[in-house]
């Protein structure tokens, strides 16, 4: 098996033990990157002797017997809307292919104080609107499990080099699903926390009331390492919630006592492919096996999320990327008549489809005469669906649900109906609405070999049991130690 | 409710400051006109009694105190500008010349 394979909690113990160094490990990422990501395309751009010096300062001061981070020696990879400083960060738009940040994110600071090693920047959809990739202005990536799909999206870069073993660790920023989706269709594990859990300060905006920051890995342990040293309080974000951080590694093993799972009748509907509802229900049974109460809640809104989602989400990104005006940073068009005409210029050549799309449906959901009917409106019932929850957790700690209708599906299949693209995300939508925390593990296989996600939700601020339900169910199984196999490059 | 125009779709696109061709404003009116009817959906739900939520996670104002810290310099500020005199971001003429 290859080094890269390993669990996060393998591969801090051999490099604790000394049975392993930094640059032993970066160096195995780094050629697997080489070997097989013109085929997968899950990195947009990468520095092989930045991270490979990480690496050997850190395995210079372990030798010295120096205090090292929680992740020291590890690598991880980061989607390329988080800003590094001195690291182009593009968004997988032509409106920042050059744009070089003056200033670390509040997670990149987290990691480097964390001795992590930076290992590179991964795909996604434009501006983190999609969930197949396919809105990446530079490349396509592909599902490495079948490289005729797509990994999902918008963090399919991050999912797709977790699972194709090129980091044991990557970082995804989710606003839909943007990260559970993409790790459901990887067969790896993603998690979106609680919102104001993880600082935004440094992920470039989408959607400001839902986007949220969050780690993926191989395992839940895996994830829940990396949530310690992401979460935590930033006054530069002031959504960001001043509270204590759980040690979510350190009781993971221990099973929940009484764990009460609720069951949706609302998520098992038309629409739902059957292996993907067999594979939930299968994975319910193994709580059920281990004592967990089931039970059965009802979210009567939940049928609203996609559109409420498709006025909130479109509205906060036409204001949000209002900045990108030409004269501050980024791409300015070279023919245009007057300011404004640079303006327009600009933004109808820098932005891709689908995010003048989404900019137009948001400007037109705030526009005079429209306001009250669709954002207003949604707004009220985003509310509802947020009670919907409250209710249900007055029930139940955890609820358990598929996190796609379908397994990956092919690229270029849903492309021309946007429509049904954003129905895809049908199950991760209310958790951004609702703001809870929620993660992606993997709980079987179609019959074409395809992985298939199970999905856990909790309150806001209970990612400490919500993980702890999720190992629960891993330990039980072996789904999340299956990997894809990795022929070498070729042109397909 | 009513369709989404042509003259909808132009209006739009230019107050969001994008500049379309006559292609791109018939496929976005189409794709446009299909997510917005699909969003009436909400309109079956009675909002009457409800307040708008706009965050999720309702926190208070956040105030901090008001004094200087450090910030980015000037070259820094300026550095991904597409046009810069090294002092200032530079645009194209924003009035007529006389």
């Amino acid at each position: 098996m290859s080094l890269s394979t390993h669990t996060t909690q393998d591969l801090l113990d051999q490099l604790q033990s000394g049975q392993l160094t930094s640059t032993e490990l970066v160096t195995t990422c780094l050629d697997r990157i080489d070997a097989h990501d013109e085929r997968i395309g899950a990195f947009l751009h990468f520095e092989r002797e930045p991270a490979l010096q990480q690496a050997a300062e850190i395995d210079r001061r372990r030798q010295a017997g120096g205090t090292l981070g929680a992740l020291a020696g590890l690598p991880v990879a980061i989607k390329d809307n988080i800003c590094a400083n001195g690291t182009r960060t593009t968004c997988a738009s032509r409106m920042l292919e050059n744009f070089v940040p003056p200033y670390d994110a509040h997670i990149i600071e987290r990691l480097r104080q964390a001795d992590a090693v930076l290992l590179g920047r991964t795909n996604l959809d434009e501006f983190a609107m999609g969930s197949s990739c396919e809105n990446s202005a530079f490349q396509q990536t592909r599902n490495p499990w079948d490289t005729e799909r797509t990994p999902g999206g918008s963090s399919g870069g991050s999912a797709a080099a977790v699972a194709a073993g090129m980091t044991p660790l990557s970082i995804g920023s989710d606003t839909g699903g943007s990260i559970r989706q993409p790790a459901a269709f990887c067969g790896v594990v993603g998690m979106k926390p609680t919102y104001g859990r993880v600082s935004r300060y440094g992920l470039v905006a989408f959607a400001s009331s839902l986007d949220q920051i969050g780690p993926f890995a191989n395992d839940v342990t895996g994830v829940s390492r990396l949530l310690e040293v992401l979460a935590g309080h930033d006054e530069r974000d002031s959504t960001s919630i001043d509270r204590r951080v759980p040690a979510y590694s350190q009781n993971l093993d221990q099973p929940l006592d009484g764990l009460r799972i609720g069951i949706a009748k609302e998520h098992f509907v038309e629409g739902l492919h059957p292996e993907v509802e067999q594979a939930v229900r299968s994975a319910v049974d193994v709580y059920r096996s281990l004592g967990a109460e089931i039970k059965e809640v009802t979210l009567p809104h939940s049928k609203y999320c996609v559109a409420v989602y498709y006025i909130v989400a479109p509205s906060e990104a036409s204001s949000n990327l209002a900045r990108y005006d030409g004269v501050h940073y980024g791409f300015r068009a070279e023919k245009f008549d007057n300011m404004i005409d640079m303006y327009s210029a600009t933004r109808g050549e820098g932005f891709g489809d689908e995010v003048k799309r989404r900019i137009m449906l948001g400007t037109y959901a705030l526009s005079a005469g429209y306001y009250d009917a669709y954002y207003l409106k949604a707004l009220k019932v985003r509310r509802l669906i947020r009670q919907d929850f409250d209710r249900a957790f007055e029930e139940v700690d955890v609820i358990a649900s598929p996190v796609t209708p379908t397994p990956a599906f092919k690229i270029g299949e849903l492309i021309d109906d946007p429509l049904a693209m954003y129905l895809t995300d049908i199950y991760t939508i209310s958790a951004n609405l609702a703001g809870l925390p929620g993660v992606s593990l993997p709980c079987g296989f179609s019959s074409e070999g395809l992985p298939i996600g199970l999905q856990l939700q909790a309150a806001p601020f209970e990612e400490e049991r919500l993980l702890r339900a999720a190992r629960m169910y891993e330990r039980e199984t072996d789904w999340h130690t299956r990997r894809p196999a990795m022929n070498s490059n070729s042109a397909s | 409710m009513s369709e989404l125009t042509v003259d909808d779709v132009k209006k739009v696109a230019s107050l969001a400051r994008l500049k379309l061709s006559g292609d791109d404003i018939a496929r976005y009116q189409k794709k446009l006109e299909n997510v917005l009817s699909y969003v009436h959906l909400l309109d079956e739900v009675d909002t009457s009694d409800v307040e708008p939520m706009a965050h999720a996670i309702e926190a208070v104002n956040v105030f901090r105190q008001d004094e200087p810290r450090d910030s980015l310099d000037q070259a820094q500020a300026l550095a991904n500008a597409p046009q810069t005199d090294g002092k200032y971001f530079l645009v194209p003429a924003i009035l007529d010349e006389a």
